[in-house]
Formats: C-alpha cells, sequence, structure tokens
C-alpha cells in the first residue's frame, strides 16, 4: 500500500474503559489487502476462543478496502464478530455511507471493545471518538425515529453514516440487524444483538479526507473505465432498473421460489409482489449509495388512510429488495402487495432481519397447521399462509416476548424447532434461515458450506441456473465450483465493493485497481490470497465447532421439487464430503 | 456558462459529482470538492445540492476583508488565494452554505463552473446553462 495512506490505522475503542487509540497496522493491510481479509485477521486477535457472542469479550471489527473511497461502487463496509446467531463466525456487509465514510476519516477498521453499562453511541470524527449517552434512545420503537434524533443532533450531512439498532438489537434478538442510512442493513447473523449487549444504539462516523494514488492519470482511466462500465453497460442494469425484485417472476417460472415454508417452490401471487409490480404502482425513488451512480436501492411508497378520520393519510417509504420480499412473502403466502410492504415496514422498525424473520413465522405457520402448537403458545394469534395481519402482530410480540413461545421465535428457527418440533421443516443452514433460492442441489450446498450460510458467498443458485440446469456435476466438480467462486468472493470483500459489481471487478481490472492504491497484486496471486483467506475464515468456524461431518440438512429440501428436479439427498452429502477433503488439501 | 441545478429530484445521492470535484482538484477522496450533496432530512425525502449559484452580485465577494474574492460575471468568484488570509467571512456571507473549506490550507473553496461534476451525474441533475439577462438561474 502507499505510505501515507490512512487505510493502515486501525481505531481501537474500549466501551468498558471508554477509551481509544490509534494503531498503525500496515503489515497487516499489505498482506490482506483490507475488508474482510484484514477483518478476519482483527477477529482471530480479539475474539477468544469459545467467547460468549453477547458478552463484552466478542469484538465488533469493522473494515474498509483500499479501493473504498477511490472507484466507483466500492462502497461496502465488512463487519465480523461472533455470531450470537449461529454460534459462530459473524460476518455482515452493507453500505449506504458507512464505508466511504470510515476511509475518509482516515481508518482501515474499527475494532470495538467491551461493553457499556449505560446505553451509549459514538461519534467518531476529526481524529476523535465522543461517547454519548443514548439513554433517552433507548427503547423507542422505531429505528426511523432514533436515526432522525441523531441526524439533527450531529453534524457533517452529507459525509457520514449513522449505523443503529432498533428494539431487537436492544432485546439481543440473535438475528437482529443494524440499520444504516434508514434503508441499508447489516441485516444476516445478529450484529444487531452484539451492539445490543454492549449497550451500543450507534455509531456515527463522518470523514471527508482525501487519498492518495500511485498515478494520477491511471487513476483516471480506470475510474472512468469502471464508471462507464456501470452506468452504461449492461453490467449493472438490472440493478437499477427493476434492482433485485427482478428475480420473482423468473425464479418463480422455473419453480425456485420458495414458497409456504417451501411447501411449494411456485407461488401462484408471484405477479401481484414482482419486481414489476413495485415498480409500476409503488416505486417513488430510487437511491444509491456513497459513490456508486447505480441506485439500486427501491423505495416504495405507500400510501394509507389513518381511518379514524377524514382526509387524513401517510405516507411511507418502505425499501424493497428481493430477499424481504421472498421472506415476508411467498414464504408467508402473501401476495398482497401494500399488506407485505406493511411487513416489510414492520420488522425494518425493530431493525430484525427480514430474511430470518419470515422464515421463522414461516416455520410457525407450518408448526400451527400441523397442531405442534396452537393459539395458546401464540397468544391468540391463529398464523395462516397470505393473512399479513397476523404475522403483523406477531412481528411485535418476537421483540418483547411475552411467553416461552415467543421467546423460542426470537432465538431462531432451530431454536423453536428443538422445543415444538417440526425440524424437518426448520429451514435453516448452519442455524441461518434459508436464503430464497430453491433452484437445485448447489443452491443449498452452497448456503451450507458458505462461511455465513448466505447465499451471495458462492452463489450456488447461478451454479444450479446456469450450469445444472444443462448438465450434470459430479460432488467434486460440484465442490470446486462453489468454492472456487467463494475464495474469489474474498477478495472482492477485501477491497471491498459491491457484489452486484462483480461482473465489472474480473480479475484483471482488480489487479489494476489495486496498483492506483500501491499493492501490486497479479491476478493469479489475488485467487492464492482469496484462498487464504477464505482458509483463515474457515479456521475460525472449525475453532468454534463448525462440522463438515456432523450436521443437519432439513428434510424439506429435499421433498419439494426445486427447478432442476427433486434433490438426490446422496448427492447433496456427497459434496460435502468433498467440500471437507478439499478443505484439508486431500485430492 | 454557469453550474445549474437542473432537478434535485432526480438525484440519487450518489455523490458521483462531489468525487469528480475532488478528484479535479487534484484529490482523490472528498477533501476538496466544492459541491455537496446531502440528504433533505432522511434520504426518503430525496437530496439538497450545494454549490455555487454563481449570483449576480455575490455576498462573499463583498465581505473580503483582502480583496482576495472577485466576482466573475456569470461564472461566480474566483479566489486569488496570495490575497487570502483564510477569515471565513465569505463563509459566513454565503446564504446557501456554497463556499467549502480547505482544512488543510485553511482557505475557502469555491466552484468555477468548470462543469467537470457534470459528466458523472448518471440522471442529469446538473447542467451547464447560459446566465439568464439579469438574473442567476436557480
Amino acid at each position: 500500500m502507499l505510505k501515507d495512506d490512512t487505510l493502515a490505522n486501525v481505531l481501537y475503542v474500549d466501551l468498558s474503559k471508554k477509551q481509544f487509540w490509534v494503531e498503525k497496522r500496515p503489515n497487516l493491510f499489505d498482506k490482506y489487502i483490507g475488508g474482510v481479509g484484514v477483518g478476519i485477521q482483527l477477529l482471530h486477535e480479539e475474539c477468544p476462543n469459545g467467547c460468549d457472542a453477547l458478552g463484552a469479550q466478542n469484538p465488533i471489527i469493522l473494515a474498509v478496502g483500499p479501493l473504498n473511497g477511490l472507484f466507483p461502487v466500492a462502497s461496502k463496509t465488512i463487519t465480523l464478530f461472533k455470531s450470537p446467531h449461529s454460534g459462530n463466525l459473524g460476518e455482515s456487509h452493507a453500505g449506504g455511507r458507512s464505508a466511504i465514510a470510515i476511509r475518509l476519516a482516515g481508518y482501515g477498521a474499527i475494532v470495538i471493545r467491551g461493553a457499556s453499562e449505560i446505553p451509549l453511541y459514538l461519534t467518531i470524527d476529526n481524529n476523535q471518538v465522543h461517547f454519548r449517552d443514548a439513554s433517552a434512545l433507548w427503547g423507542m420503537r422505531s429505528v426511523i425515529t432514533a436515526g432522525r434524533v441523531i441526524r439533527g443532533k450531529e453534524t457533517a450531512a452529507g459525509f457520514r453514516t449513522i449505523m443503529r439498532i432498533g428494539r431487537a438489537g436492544e432485546k439481543l434478538i440473535p438475528y437482529a440487524g443494524v440499520a444504516t442510512e434508514t434503508y441499508r442493513h447489516f441485516g444476516r447473523l445478529g450484529l444487531g444483538a452484539v451492539f445490543g449487549s454492549k449497550k451500543l444504539k450507534a455509531l456515527v462516523i463522518s470523514g471527508k479526507g482525501s487519498l492518495p494514488v500511485s498515478d494520477p492519470k491511471s487513476y483516471q482511466k480506470i475510474y472512468d473505465e469502471i464508471y462507464q462500465a456501470a452506468v452504461n453497460t449492461s453490467a449493472m442494469k438490472k440493478y437499477h432498473d427493476l434492482g433485485t425484485p427482478e428475480n420473482v417472476l423468473p425464479l418463480n417460472k422455473i419453480g425456485a421460489l420458495p414458497t409456504r415454508n417451501l411447501k411449494d417452490a411456485q407461488f401462484e401471487g408471484a405477479s401481484q409482489i414482482s419486481g414489476e409490480t413495485f415498480a409500476e404502482h409503488y416505486l417513488g425513488r430510487r437511491l444509491a449509495c456513497a459513490h456508486c451512480p447505480v441506485a439500486c436501492i427501491h423505495l416504495a411508497a405507500l400510501r394509507e388512510p389513518y381511518g379514524d378520520e377524514d382526509f387524513f393519510y401517510k405516507t411511507s417509504m418502505i425499501a424493497y429488495d428481493y430477499e424481504p420480499l421472498y421472506a415476508m412473502g411467498p414464504m408467508l403466502g402473501i401476495s398482497d402487495a401494500r399488506g407485505l410492504l406493511k411487513l416489510l415496514e414492520k420488522v425494518d422498525e425493530v431493525a430484525l432481519d427480514a430474511m430470518s424473520t419470515g422464515v421463522i413465522l414461516a416455520w410457525a405457520t407450518e408448526a400451527q397447521e400441523q397442531g405442534l402448537i396452537s393459539e395458546k403458545e401464540t397468544s391468540g394469534i391463529n398464523l395462516s399462509w397470505g393473512d399479513y395481519t397476523s404475522y403483523l402482530k406477531a412481528i411485535p410480540l418476537i421483540v418483547e416476548q411475552p411467553n416461552d413461545f415467543y421467546q423460542a421465535l426470537a432465538r431462531g428457527v432451530v431454536h423453536a424447532a428443538s422445543i415444538y418440533g417440526g425440524m424437518d421443516f426448520a429451514l435453516a443452514f448452519g442455524k441461518n434461515e434459508m436464503p430464497g433460492y430453491h433452484t437445485g442441489p448447489a443452491a443449498h450446498i452452497g448456503a451450507f458450506i458458505a462461511t455465513r450460510h448466505h447465499h451471495c458467498d458462492n452463489a450456488g443458485y447461478s451454479v444450479d441456473q446456469k450450469v445444472l440446469v444443462k448438465e450434470k456435476l459430479t460432488p467434486r466438480e460440484l465442490a470446486e465450483t462453489l468454492l472456487k467462486e467463494e475464495r474469489w468472493r474474498q477478495i472482492l470483500t477485501s477491497l471491498a465493493i459491491c457484489f452486484f459489481a462483480r461482473d465489472i471487478y474480473k480479475p484483471d481490472l482488480v489487479s489494476r485497481a489495486l496498483q492506483i492504491a500501491g499493492f501490486d497484486i497479479a491476478p493469479e496471486d489475488l485467487h492464492r490470497l482469496g484462498e487464504e483467506i477464505h482458509s483463515e475464515k474457515y479456521r475460525f468456524k472449525f475453532r468454534e465447532g463448525f462440522s463438515l461431518d456432523d450436521y443437519h440438512l432439513p428434510k424439506r429440501i429435499f421433498e419439494t421439487p426445486s427447478a432442476v428436479g427433486v434433490l438426490d439427498e446422496k448427492y447433496v452429502r456427497q459434496t460435502i464430503e468433498q467440500v471437507k477433503q478439499i478443505l484439508a488439501g486431500r485430492k | 456558462m454557469k453550474l445549474s441545478v437542473v432537478d434535485t429530484e432526480r438525484c440519487i445521492g450518489c455523490q458521483s459529482c462531489m468525487f469528480a470535484c475532488s478528484r479535479l482538484m487534484g484529490k482523490a477522496g472528498l477533501s476538496r470538492t466544492c459541491i455537496r450533496v446531502r440528504s433533505a432530512g432522511g434520504m426518503e425525502r430525496g437530496f439538497v445540492v450545494i454549490v455555487c449559484r454563481a449570483c449576480e452580485d455575490p455576498p462573499c465577494a463583498k465581505v473580503c476583508p483582502s480583496g482576495a474574492l472577485k466576482a466573475k460575471k456569470g461564472k461566480g468568484v474566483r479566489v486569488d488565494l496570495t490575497k487570502c488570509i483564510g477569515c471565513g467571512n465569505c463563509q459566513d456571507a454565503c446564504t446557501i452554505g456554497a463556499i467549502f473549506w480547505d482544512d488543510e490550507a485553511d482557505k475557502p473553496m469555491i466552484c468555477i463552473h468548470c462543469g467537470y461534476c457534470i459528466k458523472y451525474c448518471p440522471h442529469g441533475v446538473l447542467e451547464l446553462a447560459k446566465l439568464e439577462a439579469g438574473h442567476a438561474k436557480r
């Protein structure tokens, strides 16, 4: 890296002692670039073996990379922590203005240690960290209101990020997320609960510094190449037109849209909640993350009468993306677009992970249908497919946990099923509730072997749709395909660019862009480094008890035919065995 | 020609214009930007684009004690950094907050209406417009 690049600065904040300091770690960044590469090393340093994920010992690591602030669509912040949800590696990414703010505040990473005894929020600016009392924000019903208060109180509008938790994080729900700039989320694996366990309500970071480049002329040339590709080619068109909900209809057509807790893989109401329908009737505004000209963030404008007075309305702006739509829509049998938007608003208000919440409610609905639970458990709610009002009532109860049943739901679908039964249809991998793809074996194997148990890790759904639909792969071939993709993506998340720009940021371009930031890494060496970073993440996972020998796969995925037919459990398990062999370095 | 904000409702808040401005001034990042995009009180309400609008009779130039700021007809003002004493009067006088500050040099930074940022606006929020007779365009 370049000598005068502030990327090497790691900011340490101790919430117990209310102290902060900066350490220069150029070797760490030189070796692992930034983002997840650096973050996983810091997690190894900071997170004691077997620590309580909701204890003061669990650190929060935020890391950005050399391309943030330099090039378009390098817009992601990577967070690492021990997940209270999976009890293992926690990693979550988000954009908004977070990455630019951290990078231009002059940091490559931020490490948050300890826990406060009173609610706090942190303001990080001008080489300072201010510890602010958040008692008045704690317990606030809506995360949007909390954000509004902080926005008014702090300076540097336009140059800052405001990450904050909602009631779900405060209540330590292990799938609570962190909202940033209201509409983006560190959604998965419970970063919100880790914030909550530290009594950390919010993080405000602002920065508008400058960054060195190795060669201004080449910098401008590569900048234009990326900008033009993002704006004027088909590489990212899908994301700025309909956005990720473009997936609804194609996935439904091929029979890959998980519906009613994956009892079906096609949803008769798909056209009513498609990207096209939302664009036509509800799309009210599109937003971008800082330094990304694509604007994939789609906000629906929902106008509703209050009902108690004539001529009295409210209009809410609600973000809709494919994954939350899948989980709160087809998974719950909901085809009423307005009802679906209200559910999305409800989970965002408390900052729960929409995917986990939807899958948990889908399990609960089926459990009630089968008589494993009754209205005694649900506090009188008849959870039923398609009835969004029943789910609107249930979500606040998950947060407030008035009885044993809601306490169980608040700990995830695997935990709830371990108490009430129905493990066969508790749709989770590594305890993380499933993503919205029943495309074939690669999607589910991918989610299971992924270091985050997340579809974005290795894009198994894409292998199903592009490869397995046409030809068979041996277990070894499929294992290699998934691992190759996941290893490459460690580089993308070390830079840290948005996965939506993965068709632009190919190895050759990444290597050239890195040169501008003073990193001399050839494309083939990038692959090697990606493999090493992936191994470092797996080292953490195995340390914390993850196993590729003794694991549970929900039976349901083998029952409902996927887009490439009924899944063969033997093939799935053989592929996982091959993953294990490859990770162990065996041919 | 002067830089003009055509329609803030078209703005997606990507801030590519801000990065472009700073880049043109020789700095990657945002330290040298003379244009600023911030939310209009929550991103759901859209954005505010703050940039010099080339006032006909600019208040910033009127309060400069050292004669460093000179109005250029239809092109805003020019700062003579050799004369500027960094007092900040100009920043206080600008009603719309379009005078930015170079913290390193401790001097003001003001848009020169070159139009470079327009190249990096994906939705036509900005344009270079001829000055209308009599008053500055919005």
